[in-house]
């Protein structure tokens, strides 16, 4: 360990997406290393732990061989408005400036954008758009929740901090004695480590989160509902009435949820129940619910979208402006249907997680990567850039589960450029070589320069 | 830099500087109106057209938290009307909650060239001006709110006034807000802590806080009148939408004596009736007040017929209006700040409350007095999108217009109003004041709403119309900062706009005791909470007076 050592406090971890924001990151400044994290939970102490440098790696390749970043930003711009049908996809562990140029870019060339959310949240996102939400930012629960439920979802593996930060032992202004204030169900098909965090553990047959959720909103309604529902959920009439009875007498109830519950069968329609079970009970009392989101700045991707197109996630741009349908626009259904034939991929790895139908299809096109290190998808990128990672080498803003935006901190410097960089010198070339294309095109008596308008 | 221009020979509508409509060359240079240009100036030929400084908007909803989520909320907004990208400017999304570009490009094509944001959480500062780095064209600025901020409901309890003081301007520095946003003093608490009640009237203490809306009102027109922000309080009063309501606003109007005070969408607060019954109107007992009271400025907040999206700081009322269809609603609380609600809505010319609203609205318009004091806006898009306002210019310029309108609605609201018997119609100048001038002064930017030497050169250029709607849907050139953006109907270049905000002087003492209120009661930490300067990009810091 050298002499050369730096303290920087109210650093973000943006492992997941509490994004605690107390760190205190002991940095030794000649290994390019940070030493200590105090306060980072397991998970952020291993974030923290194992970044490292690779001082050597080349900035950028293509082909898998070292170029300059001003060649492959180059190439990477003419191959992505070359393309007839490109995609953006990733951005959930990136800064909310880097989300800002992907969509400037994709906009460019009429291509279409999306983000992890279509793997996690997005069954929630599309069932907010039906029923609304009653939610709230993380410090209400800590001052305000007397009954807080987890359902679908494991934090005290996913999320540590979840429970001590926001939810379960966190004292606030009407909670002065934390988990003596509350009562705290975790509500699963299995008992995790979540479960003895809780005064209730109740168990949900496999596939039956959405008949649980609505008996439940029936209870709450005074409505009969199946005697057999113990046989069909596993969960019995009187465990369901008693929990109805806490959640109209609660003085601020919340609702968390997982991806046990969006990623299951049913998917948004599980989310949907969950949301209007909690909108209901505001006829009896004040309660709330919110998505336990996974990635840093999931968060801020759905932000970025929402405020740049009008839509979450799943955007396409083909016609001049941004359209919107899941299913169709998202990433995974896209690429196994072979439509795309350029992918610019930031900040994730899908060459490692998506279905093999939807890999086949990246690899036999050109991939433009943007990462942090060296992944399945940058292996097998025609353009792969190597950049700084957010939080750690790059400032700029994130947003929490609760949509709370946070400032980043740098702890040191990397050799690398941020994403924001990287991508905005690929906009600028871009919108060149468009504009380009679009006189040319204007010349040749093809179309007009400017952007052609089809109505819906 | 900008080259030299010559508007030549456009019938100028300059109300502050006393011109109503003489023919007038103006010059611009630098990004400002000069009286005589250093260099040849490019001439544009403007000879029969209106020339007025660019439209400001003092109230409307923008961009941060709340507009987000009801972008989120609604595919079905944005999917019937698409905003198409050009050579020059980004694509977007339109319907009420258009997104971020379509705002910025929507109000130039309309000649607005300045919004305010009106209802902002600080904690979602940060978030408000990421939005509007992407919102082009306009000038922009927020309203933090601070009517329901716990910490200082306990300042106010203890009547510590100058600390107070003090922690009022360290939050419009720390979120870099243009003034204090109030809305619902006092509500909230029983909304989140007491089963989704609300305060009943301006006297009324919560049990939590026990400070009355009243005391809030008071301390809040005292302290911003103090330190001299731009803009007095902003206040959204108790009992919105309640029949019966107008005492509750006279209430606070009286409250302010001769400080100034902003009195926001007043029309959503001139109801007379019983509580729990139809609404009757009290726009003349509410314009006479306001008439007689020089210290206090108003916006219509008119509602126009249509699709909208009420979104509020007021969740109470949202949740109301959420009873009436039972469809998708959004409550959002936010931690020891504000609350917060989105309801889907339409205004029907067949329903008797809806009908009543549009009618008082436009009595208020009429039997104001002093066009100086009283704001042409929406609420948008509460009231309606900022897209109408062609539309209610020419309500308000059209005697024939208004009373073909007035027909195809609710005939039984109109009967319980003077609408009918009012025959004003507002002359160019006076909208010039309504859109322009009046807010300009109201929100004491000097350099905006005018166009005399040293003006912002912020034009809108329209062509003249008997079809007042039509002439102010689609002016022939809007010049922003000197630069023309929208020649003959079309975008010929971007531009990005500034950001506005003010920064009042305070002790820095007062940081130790917001502190650790803070540490106990917030979920991220005091060092990251104010928003640092490298979220200005090109900003004004606008003095306090």
């Amino acid at each position: 360990m050298s002499e050369n050592i730096k303290v920087v406090e109210n650093a973000t971890c943006t492992f997941c997406g509490c994004v605690c924001d107390d760190m205190i990151l002991t940095v030794d400044l000649d290994e390019k290393r940070i030493t200590k994290s105090k306060n980072a939970c397991i998970l952020g102490k291993a974030w923290f732990a194992e970044h490292y440098i690779e001082e050597d790696a080349p900035a950028a390749m293509i082909d898998n061989k070292p170029v300059s970043i001003e060649e492959a930003v180059e190439e990477a711009a003419r191959t992505l408005v070359n393309a007839r049908f490109p995609i953006t996809y990733g951005l959930s562990d990136t800064t909310c400036e880097a989300q800002r140029q992907a969509v400037a870019i994709t906009d460019s060339i009429k291509g279409n954008i999306d983000t992890t959310t279509s793997v996690c949240h997005g069954p929630s996102g599309i069932a907010l758009q039906g029923v609304g939400e009653s939610t709230m930012t993380l410090g209400e629960v800590k001052n305000r929740a007397d009954l807080v439920i987890y359902w679908g979802g494991n934090p005290a593996e996913s999320h540590p901090r979840h429970f001590g930060r926001y939810a379960v032992t966190a004292k606030g202004m009407f909670t002065p004695r934390g988990k003596k204030d509350r009562h705290v169900v975790v509500v699963d098909v299995r008992r995790t480590p979540s479960a003895p965090a809780a005064n209730q553990f109740i168990q949900v047959k496999p596939g039956k989160d959405f008949e649980v959720l609505w008996a439940l909103r029936a209870l709450v309604k005074n409505r009969a509902i199946d005697p057999d529902i113990e046989a069909i959920t596993g969960v019995s009439l009187e465990t369901l009435q008693e929990l109805v009875d806490r959640m109209k007498n609660c003085r601020y109830g919340v609702l968390f949820f997982g991806m046990g519950l969006t990623m299951t069968r049913g998917r948004h329609f599980n989310s949907g129940a969950l949301l209007a079970l909690a909108t209901d009970l505001n006829e009896y009392t004040h309660f709330v619910a919110k998505p336990v989101r996974g990635h840093g700045n999931v968060t801020g991707a759905d932000n970025v979208m929402s405020w740049q197109t009008g839509y979450p996630f799943g955007v396409n741009f083909s016609r001049g402006f941004p359209r919107f349908n899941p299913g169709e626009f998202t990433t995974v259904d896209l690429l196994a249907k072979q439509d795309v034939d350029a992918a610019l991929i930031i900040a994730t790895d899908p060459a490692s997680n998506f279905p093999q139908a939807a890999i086949d299809h990246l690899a036999k096109i050109p991939v433009i990567c943007l990462d942090t290190k060296t992944s399945h998808t940058s292996q097998l990128a025609h353009v792969a850039f190597r950049t700084s990672t957010y939080g750690i080498n790059t400032e700029g803003t994130v947003y929490r589960m609760d949509d709370v935006p946070i400032t980043l901190r740098k702890a040191f410097d990397s050799p690398f450029p941020t994403d924001e960089e990287i991508l905005t010198a690929v906009k600028k070339r871009v919108r060149e070589l468009v504009l380009a294309k679009g006189r040319a095109r204007g010349a040749t008596g093809e179309s007009k320069a400017a952007a052609p308008v089809q109505a819906i | 830099m900008t080259e030299c221009i010559q508007l030549a020979g456009g019938k100028v509508h300059d109300p502050a500087n006393g011109i109503d409509g003489d023919i007038r060359d103006l010059y611009l240079e630098q990004g400002r109106i000069v009286e005589t240009p250093s260099s040849k100036p490019r001439k544009i030929d403007v000879s029969g057209m209106v020339v007025m400084p660019g439209g400001v908007d003092i109230h409307c909803h923008i961009a941060g938290p709340k507009v987000n989520l009801a972008r989120k909320l609604q595919p079905e907004d944005h999917r019937r009307d698409p905003h198409p990208g050009t050579e020059h400017t980004r694509s977007g999304a339109g319907g009420t909650v258009p997104s971020t570009f379509a705002t910025g490009y929507r109000y130039a094509t309309l000649g607005y060239t300045t919004a305010m944001e009106a209802a902002v959480p600080p904690i979602g500062a940060r978030h408000v001006i990421e939005e509007f780095h992407d919102t082009p064209v306009i000038d922009k600025g927020f309203y933090v709110l601070l009517g329901n901020n716990i910490f200082l409901q306990q300042l106010i309890k203890a009547g510590r006034k100058e600390e107070f003081r003090h922690a009022v301007a360290w939050w419009i520095n720390a979120t870099k807000a243009y003034t204090a946003k109030l809305v619902n003093p006092g509500g909230d608490e029983p909304w989140k802590g007491k089963k989704n009640s609300n305060v009943k009237n301006i006297d009324e203490k919560s049990d939590a806080i026990e400070v009355s809306p009243r005391q809030v009102i008071e301390s809040f027109i005292e302290t911003v009148n103090d330190l001299g922000l731009p803009h007095p309080p902003h206040i959204h009063c108790n009992n919105l939408g309640h029949s019966g309501n107008f005492e509750t606003t006279l209430e606070t109007m009286k409250t302010a004596g001769d400080k100034r005070v902003h009195l926001a969408h007043i029309q959503f607060h001139s109801y007379a009736g019983e509580p729990g019954k139809n609404p009757k109107s009290a726009s003349r007992q509410i314009a006479e007040y306001v008439n007689e009271h020089p210290n206090i400025t108003c916006d219509v907040g008119q509602v126009m017929f249509g699709k909208s999206t009420i979104m509020t700081a007021d969740a109470p009322l949202a949740y109301m209006l959420r009873g009436f269809k039972k469809a998708k609603w959004v409550n959002a609380d936010t931690e020891c700040e504000s609350g917060c609600g989105i309801v889907p809505f339409s205004y029907q010319e067949h329903v008797y409350v809806h009908a009543l609203q549009w009618a008082i609205g436009l009595e208020l318009f009429l039997l104001s007095k002093d066009p100086w004091r009283i704001v042409l806006s929406t609420d948008h898009p509460n009231g309606g999108s900022f897209m109408s306002y062609p539309k209610l210019i020419r309500l308000l310029m059209d005697r024939e217009f208004r009373r073909e309108e007035i027909k195809r609605v609710n005939q039984k609201a109109i009967n319980g109003t003077i609408l009918n018997e009012l025959d004003r119609e507002y002359t160019l100048n006076e909208i010039a004041i309504i859109t322009r001038a009046g807010p300009a002064r109201a929100l004491n930017l000097k350099n905006k709403g005018h166009l005399g030497p040293g003006a912002d050169a912020d034009i809108t250029i329209y062509d003249e119309m008997d079809d007042k709607e039509a002439m102010f849907n689609a002016p022939r050139y809007v010049v922003k900062s000197g630069e023309v953006i929208i020649e003959d109907h079309e975008f010929r270049q971007d531009y990005y706009g500034k950001f506005l905000h003010t920064e009042p002087g305070y002790d820095e003492s007062i940081v130790s005791e917001v502190r650790p209120f803070f540490e106990n009661y917030y979920s991220i930490e005091f060092a990251n909470y104010a928003v640092n300067d490298s979220y200005l990009h090109d900003h004004e810091v606008i003095p306090t007076v």
